[in-house]
């Protein structure tokens, strides 16, 4: 897990791997340990090397959207392969969480 | 020609993974697409899930999953479990139901299931688990065009 911050407030985390219940939790706790910075308003997920995620990841997601959207702030995700940009689309994810136009081309 | 698969392993959420490649390796003697492997993937994750979670809330057990498919193409897949069973199947298929029980759930698993797969039937009795049967007709290379038409109209 990769970390990136250009911006004041603004991080950009590289998850990569497979996100289901089994992982789940760790992936929780490493980006809450993120997230104790208070002064994070925007996650950036970069999921470019994200192989897998089901529902378990939609509830990770949701999780940390709240956190962020208590302190005002904004969740998004960017270079979602094929299968996971199906689940944004057909669970309605998409509606709550930015998705950044592909920065690298991967469809 | 009827082809027939049974597997048999413990509830543990590291055989989630495990659950996913074997039904890759079954079903990819029909020639998926792409698409069609990763939507198969992702509903067996999310019964499997479900069993673990839900059927043995987290305790030891053991999940069975069946896959069967003949030369009509079309795949089924059973995931069974002997866990607490569903009090009201009906009520735990709508969207986000969740069990509520302090976790992080998002409660579309069944959704998922629903709308990755061509039918899911659930036949579950409290106390002596549930059966989640799903079946998906396997186009191939239809599948594929269907797709890149489906992404076409957006």
């Amino acid at each position: 897990m990769v970390q990136e911050s250009p911006l004041y407030g603004s991080v950009t985390v590289v998850v990569a791997g497979e996100l289901d219940h089994c992982t789940a939790s760790q992936i929780r706790r490493q980006l809450d340990g993120i997230l104790e910075d208070p002064s994070i308003t925007h996650l950036c997920l970069d999921l470019e090397n994200l192989t897998f995620m089901d529902s378990s990841g939609i509830g990770v997601l949701l999780g940390r959207l709240r956190v962020l959207q208590q302190r005002g702030g904004m969740l998004s995700v960017k270079n979602m392969q094929p299968p996971i940009e199906k689940l944004f689309r057909l669970t309605g994810l998409q509606r709550v969480i930015g998705v950044e136009k592909n920065a690298k081309g991967v469809r | 020609m009827q082809n027939h698969m049974e597997l048999r392993f413990s509830a543990y959420p590291q055989n989630e993974s495990f659950a996913r490649v074997a039904i890759a390796a079954f079903a990819v003697q029909l020639n998926p697409t792409l698409p069609e492997m990763a939507d198969i993937k992702t509903a067996v994750s999310e019964a499997v899930t479900n069993a673990i979670v839900h059927g043995y809330r987290e305790h030891d057990g053991m999940v069975s999953m069946t896959a069967d498919f003949g030369d009509r193409r079309l795949l089924t897949v059973s995931i069974h479990d002997d866990g607490c069973g569903i009090e009201d199947v009906e009520t735990a298929m709508q969207p986000f139901y969740s069990t509520g029980d302090g976790a992080e759930r998002s409660g579309m698993g069944f959704c998922v299931m629903q709308t990755f797969m061509d039918a899911v039937d659930v036949d579950s009795r409290v106390d002596q688990g549930t059966t989640v049967t799903m079946r998906k007709y396997i186009t191939g290379e239809v599948g594929l065009h269907r797709e890149r038409m489906l992404d076409e109209i957006g």
